[in-house]
């Protein structure tokens, strides 16, 4: 008998404009001691699918229509709460995606953590705190006797999620629901958080329901994935099956969406757009501490033309690289050559010029675009200020820049918040391109999207890039989408670039251990066979 | 901590000097003057009580021997209570004026706080609307007509409490406090709804309900804490508007504080006493907007580490 054998459900949310149904009579099942997947884009109902088990969804506006859950002979959806909490955090424990903000600020680590065996089992304060000890030592935290009494804050993102891991474990659930607990991570902390993950689970033969957007990050891990689009389960299957005979076009359309294989180099006009020498970014950590050197004695050419891409950890100094390029943060010594012009040297008009040539795209398009500006503020206002078009030419200049983004032209006048969040990137993309630059600055333009998307977004730059004559810096942490849309690499390392080269050689022969182990870390090595 | 707190302290001086300079010169500014009075006084006399209270030298010297005294901690004779200083009459009204002013906040704190959060946990519903609707009505009503209503209801209507006077009767520090703390706790209930529906909308207070927690437990030991701070900031201005108000709340009551001191002064053109009152008010003021930064920043952890390191 399966540990968890979920029929039917259906959850339907009730919004202004009706009722809209997020997951629609699916079923699937999890087995003690395996790993079940459950891969979809956002809004596909995975995540609401298992919320809903465990009473966490607000309701109203969601309710649970029909559908059991039987979790060791007891179907959790019939339960009162009062019954369900007896279960949640002692017999089925979740993490989540972002480990910054799932941990309490206010608290410290060891009390959040002892938290759910207090009240769960009620053992004393010391015995919990052995406890809790003993398996911060097991997710592999150095340190645990001092860094038990330590706020979230002083912890990285990785260690974070391993906290998080141990406050799952600390009960001895018999399933774990992990909600994207990697997708906020980079790819190295990614692959230690994965290997952890199965690691412990094997050890305490635990099921683990595993959701993700992202079908590379589970091929090595899952024993069963459930596929979901819409709120349907569209495929179900052996973890091979699955990767060999996908069946249903949704499957097939998420394999492909994975970055994979090396861009052919372009060919380029062999003549240097920018020279990077010598470039230092520190910032000042206060008196008498070392300034933190963020880009630490970097140089590179990017030729027009080209794309490069900048590969690192985050820390690694691969944004600030992008940042000091552009002058939107302040430069510690070195230069930086555009067109033979010192950048660096630029003032007042001169560098409103060079910003008009030179623009940037940020990661996470929910923040970085005015939510009080509609579409047409935000693409008008580079085209007026910069004097590319008129008033009276701007909104043709506006529905130009829609279509090359590839955004309907009816949604002119609508807010950021009505878009999804490959759109918004087409705005954001929209609102760089406008001025027609020479050189944009690509930092993680894809790293806040679904696969899917991820792989219609790096589709319309590599587009755009051809048909605008762009040269472009692509920062990303992730080597796969690299090496995917860049003619060469650099590798960055603590501020330092460690190894360059295109994506091939990079791939094929890496010279430096650190890029070994980035490689190593990708997800999917089933995938590139 | 230590000196972002002296900091602060320092950066009061020249706001305090501020206040003194403007104080002193309007003052004087002011049409008439502590002795004048209907009746004619003998020029003489009124020369000799200039004379006295050093009224007859030049403004600015006035001023520079006025910062002198305060230097030394005096804020000199008052000129309507003759043979009494100012610093002996604030003495006098202090104790009054500083219970009332402690009970309206815990007023404020206590009730304004309790109804935020309940408030916050059904946002939208009755139990958000109902204390919501109240708070806003205390921030509208002025305290001269919420005392006199809560004195017809409690004190004439129900005889539950007494209608005036402060330490005379059992409960009669009650309605004055009420009054006086009604709109900040209106003020407070706000603030701590809206940090509280800020608070529990967080990831990490879905991580405490995964952990099985009843709701009560989420709220009290994950959500209070970040959900107050906002009232913790709003404590010290809530201060000052409380010591400002007092003033009425006392003459309502007949309760002997500072507050009545101070607008007589104002009335008599009683310089000292105006001055001593302002300064004396503004350097607590400044003292509890301080306190309550530092407690607000106490609260939060990661501003706590910077302070260790400052």
């Amino acid at each position: 008998m399966s540990l968890l054998s979920v029929r039917d459900l259906q959850v339907d949310f009730t919004t202004r404009n009706g009722r809209v149904t997020a997951v629609n009579r699916i079923g699937f099942d999890v087995e003690s001691g395996k790993i079940t997947a459950i891969i979809g884009e956002s809004g596909s109902g995975k995540s609401v699918a298992c919320y809903s088990l465990l009473g966490l969804l607000p309701m109203p506006p969601a309710s649970v229509e029909r559908g059991t859950a039987v979790f060791n002979g007891r179907d959790l959806l019939a339960m009162t709460e009062r019954e369900l909490r007896q279960i949640r955090g002692r017999d089925i424990a979740m993490i989540f995606q972002d480990p910054m903000t799932c941990l309490n600020p206010y608290m410290t680590v060891g009390a959040q953590l002892v938290e759910p065996l207090i009240y769960h089992r009620k053992v004393s304060a010391k015995e919990a705190r052995t406890r809790a000890l003993e398996l911060l030592t097991e997710v592999g935290l150095r340190d645990p006797e001092s860094t038990i009494d330590q706020y979230p804050h002083q912890f990285s993102g990785g260690m974070r999620q391993r906290v998080m891991i141990a406050m799952a474990l600390i009960n001895e659930p018999k399933l774990l629901i992990a909600d994207e607990p990697t997708t906020a991570l980079d790819v190295t902390i990614q692959a230690q958080i994965l290997a952890l993950i199965t690691d412990l689970q094997r050890k305490r033969d635990i099921g683990v329901i595993f959701i993700s957007h992202d079908l590379s990050v589970v091929a090595d891990i899952a024993d069963e994935i459930v596929v979901m689009e819409k709120g349907h389960v569209v495929e179900r299957g052996d973890r091979l099956r699955i990767f060999e005979q996908a069946e249903h076009p949704y499957t097939r359309k998420l394999l492909a969406a994975i970055p994979a294989g090396s861009k052919v180099p372009a060919e380029c006009a062999r003549e240097d757009l920018i020279q990077v020498r010598n470039l230092c970014t520190w910032f000042p950590q206060g008196k008498g501490a070392e300034p933190l050197r963020a880009v630490d004695d970097v140089s590179f050419t990017v030729q027009r033309g080209e794309v490069l891409g900048l590969v690192g950890e985050s820390g690694s100094g691969k944004s600030t690289i992008g940042r000091s390029l552009l002058r939107l943060v302040p430069i510690t010594s070195g230069e930086v050559l555009f067109d033979a012009t010192d950048v660096t040297q630029l003032q007042g008009t001169a560098l409103k010029h060079m910003r008009r040539r030179m623009q940037m795209i940020f990661q996470d398009p929910y923040a970085s675009l005015n939510p009080r500006m509609s579409v047409y503020d935000a693409l008008a206002e580079p085209l007026l200020l910069h004097g590319i078009e008129s008033r009276k030419t701007v909104e043709q200049g506006v529905l130009r820049l829609m279509d090359d983004v590839g955004l309907a032209r009816a949604f002119v006048r609508k807010y950021p918040h009505e878009f999804s969040g490959g759109q918004r990137q087409r705005i954001a993309i929209g609102r760089a391109l406008a001025t027609r630059p020479e050189f944009v600055v690509a930092d993680e333009p894809v790293s806040a999207l679904d696969v899917t998307i991820q792989a219609q977004i790096l589709e319309l730059m590599l587009n755009l890039g051809r048909e605008y004559g762009l040269t472009m810096l692509f920062v990303s942490h992730d080597l796969a989408v690299v090496r995917h849309i860049a003619d060469r690499i650099l590798v960055l390392h603590q501020g330092r670039v460690v190894e360059q080269g295109t994506g091939e050689a990079l791939f094929n022969a890496p010279q430096e251990e650190y890029t070994r182990q980035l490689l190593q870390a990708i997800p999917g090595r089933i995938l590139l066979q | 901590m230590w000196r972002f707190i002296a900091g602060r302290l320092l950066q009061a001086i020249p706001v305090i000097l501020a206040v003194i300079t403007v104080t002193f010169f309007l003052v004087r500014v002011a049409p008439g003057g502590p002795f004048d009075s209907e009746k004619a006084v003998i020029p003489e006399v009124k020369a000799a009580l200039e004379a006295q209270y050093r009224l007859d030298l030049p403004l600015g010297q006035q001023y520079l021997a006025y910062l002198a005294d305060l230097a030394k901690g005096e804020l000199g004779p008052s000129f309507k209570y003759p043979g009494r200083s100012v610093n002996e009459l604030i003495a006098a009204g202090l104790p009054a004026t500083a219970e009332l002013g402690a009970y309206a906040l815990l007023v404020a704190v206590v009730l304004g706080g309790l109804a935020g959060v309940i408030a916050s946990l059904k946002p939208n519903s009755a139990q958000d609307y109902i204390p919501m609707s109240v708070a806003m009505i205390g921030i509208c009503m002025p305290t001269f007509l919420l005392g006199p209503l809560l004195v017809l209801l409690f004190g004439i209507h129900l005889e539950w409490l007494p209608v005036a006077g402060w330490g005379d009767m059992p409960g009669d520090k009650i309605l004055p406090s009420l009054t006086l703390g009604a709109a900040y706790a209106a003020y407070t209930a706000r603030l701590s709804r809206a940090g509280m529906l800020e608070v529990m909308s967080q990831d990490y207070i879905r991580t405490a309900r995964a952990k099985g927690l009843p709701e009560w437990q989420v709220v009290t030991r994950h959500a209070l804490r970040g959900g107050l701070i906002p009232v913790v900031a709003f404590l010290g201005p809530a201060f000052a508007g409380l010591l400002a108000g007092s003033f009425v709340v006392e003459t309502i009551f007949q309760i002997p504080g500072l507050g009545r001191f101070y607008v007589q002064a104002a009335f008599n053109r009683d310089y000292t006493m105006i001055l001593g009152t302002t300064v004396f008010l503004s350097t607590l003021i400044v003292l509890f907007n301080l306190l309550s930064d530092v407690l607000a920043a106490w609260l939060n952890p990661r501003l706590r580490a910077q302070f260790g390191e400052a």
